[in-house]
């Protein structure tokens, strides 16, 4: 037989898939290990999914998505963060930020182009750029700062070949908001060195102490800037699949070029769906991320009382705790807790080098299995003494 | 701090300690407040919500009525004074002034279906400028207060994903 795809083949599997795996098997296993909300979606926007399949809507819709949901998304994005998006031809839904990513990603880059992906991130950033053609270049970032991008290191790794630079904030794994500063600095290296910026904001509503900038509306971002969002986290819709592009007319457009040959369209219901979330629901989204903030000040609040170095996260729902003073690795310290107090977390290493030392915590888990797992943690901390 | 009512409502077993953490607040400044309520009548009590159809052994022995109560109003008092009297009794648990065609509606809750109508003929009907009762059975409670009755959702999540 002939080799398989040489970039795809060379692709590790997530080192997430071996986690699940084993607490798949497991009995009365807590779970930290979840990236999406323990909410259900709110009934409402199930309600109105219900309605639109009784009325069959099962259809396509247009390749870059219903207008209504268009019109709400780029109103709500100026409303909300001054960021201003024609609905017509600078925004397309996607199946879900995955499908949104995987298309900038295709439309920006040319084989071998160089992408600048400040780490820890999320797992499918360094994969996708390969998918696409492209080559990642992780910088790190460091958790004595809170994990904010150092323009300066940023600045040093880019090349004559680097095409655009790859962050998501509120970021998976580390629960860090991007400070305005550090993203001013991005936009001015962008513009010096002539490169896009794609910005993951799937986490924008869930931040907890500032307000969230949308990197498309920070002053000279706009024409370079590609944003990135969705459905699934604040109104908790992952599978749904159905999120968002919008970005400068000439990238957009050939977004929409990419998603008709290959997505046609984001499922209709989905669509139909997201449109009563952000007509209706945003006092079912408002309620859960005051949840989430009670959950992330109690669930913090105790791993520090247990003896893990962790500075409040400022967005999404992960806490990113050093694990350093056990002396334990990082993959090590998580397969250990797994098997021996059964509480799932991932490993920070799998989110790049810069995570080794840290576990991702979700506090997308009801308070009293979150104050378990408290105690579950100190427990193993104990027997590490 | 209106936080903490909203939270308490929901869930009155939080701790002073948990509530102090979950709004980022003092502890010795939530529990301030929270006496300074409950001297005050703002918080009334703290009770639990019980699913007396899960408790072994008491299933039927409680039934709960809707009572519609049509009143004859009367000058200076409208019809405060006999939702007053009815309210009174222990069986009622609930009395409220309603639009519509009855005036009153109160849940009465008696040990039986006899109980109840033996309320409501004798008690309730027979108070003065009281002319018309419709009473309705409660045969289920499917929510009550906010809270559903019916199973909660299973976490259909897998158990780690990115």
């Amino acid at each position: 037989m002939k080799p398989l795809n040489d970039v795809i083949s060379a692709c590790p599997p997530s080192g997430i898939r071996r986690f699940f795996d084993i607490a798949a098997e497991m009995d009365d296993v807590i779970s930290l290990g979840v990236g999406e909300p323990d909410f259900v979606t709110p009934w409402r926007i199930r309600e109105a999914g219900i309605f639109a399949l009784e009325h069959g809507y099962t259809t396509y819709t247009s390749n870059a998505g219903l207008p209504q949901l268009r019109r709400l998304i780029c109103a709500e994005l100026e409303k909300r963060y001054a960021a201003q998006y024609a609905w017509d031809t600078e925004c397309l839904i996607t199946t879900g930020v995955s499908e949104g990513l995987d298309l900038a990603l295709r439309v920006l880059l040319n084989p071998g182009d160089e992408v600048v992906v400040p780490e820890p991130c999320y797992v499918a950033y360094e994969p996708c750029v390969s998918f696409a053609g492209g080559t990642p270049v992780r910088v790190a970032t460091r958790w004595e700062a809170d994990f904010a991008i150092d323009p300066a290191a940023v600045e040093a790794a880019i090349t004559p070949r680097t095409k655009a630079i790859l962050i998501g904030s509120p970021a998976n794994p580390t629960g860090a908001v991007q400070p305005r500063a550090a993203l001013e600095g991005l936009v001015r290296l962008a513009e010096k060195h002539d490169l896009y910026l794609i910005s993951d904001e799937i986490y924008d509503r869930l931040t907890y102490d500032d307000t969230h900038v949308c990197l498309g509306a920070v002053p000279g971002a706009r024409e370079r800037t590609v944003v990135l969002g969705g459905f699934s986290k604040a109104q908790a819709m992952t599978g749904w699949r159905v999120g968002w592009i919008c970005a400068p007319q000439a990238v957009a457009e050939l977004c929409v070029r990419v998603h008709q040959y290959t997505m046609l369209c984001a499922p209709h219901v989905s669509q139909i769906a997201a449109v009563e979330a952000l007509e209706e629901a945003d006092g079912d989204v408002r309620e859960m991320v005051a949840d989430y903030d009670r959950r992330r000040r109690v669930f913090a609040k105790g791993l520090r009382e247990i003896g893990l170095e962790c500075p409040e996260p400022g967005g999404a729902f992960y806490a990113f705790p050093s694990i350093r003073s056990s002396g334990l690795d990082s993959e090590t310290f998580a397969e250990r807790l797994l098997h021996e107090e059964s509480v799932a977390v991932v490993p920070g290493n799998v989110f790049g080098p810069s995570g080794e030392g840290h576990i991702r915590c979700s506090y997308a888990t009801a308070l009293p299995q979150l104050e378990e797992a408290l105690v579950r943690i100190d427990r193993f901390l104990g027997s590490l003494r | 701090m209106r936080e903490i009512l909203e939270l308490l409502e929901r869930d009155a077993s939080l701790s002073h300690d948990t509530l102090a953490t979950m709004i980022g607040r003092p502890v010795a400044e939530v529990s301030a407040q929270i006496a300074a309520w409950e001297e005050a009548g703002v918080i009334r009590r703290y009770k639990a919500v019980v699913d007396w159809e899960k408790v072994d052994g008491t299933e039927a022995t409680e039934v709960t009525a809707f009572i519609d109560v049509a009143v004859a109003p009367a000058r200076g008092v409208g019809f405060d004074d006999v939702a007053e009297r009815i309210s009174r009794f222990d069986e009622v648990r609930s009395c409220y002034l309603v639009s519509g065609g009855h005036d009153l509606r109160c849940t009465v809750v008696g040990s039986n279906i006899r109980a109840v109508s033996d309320f409501v003929s004798r008690k309730l009907s027979t108070i003065d400028r009281v002319t018309a009762t419709a009473t309705h059975f409660v045969l289920h409670t499917h929510k009550r207060d906010g809270d559903t009755f019916f199973e909660p959702e299973p976490d259909h999540r897998l158990r780690v994903t990115p």
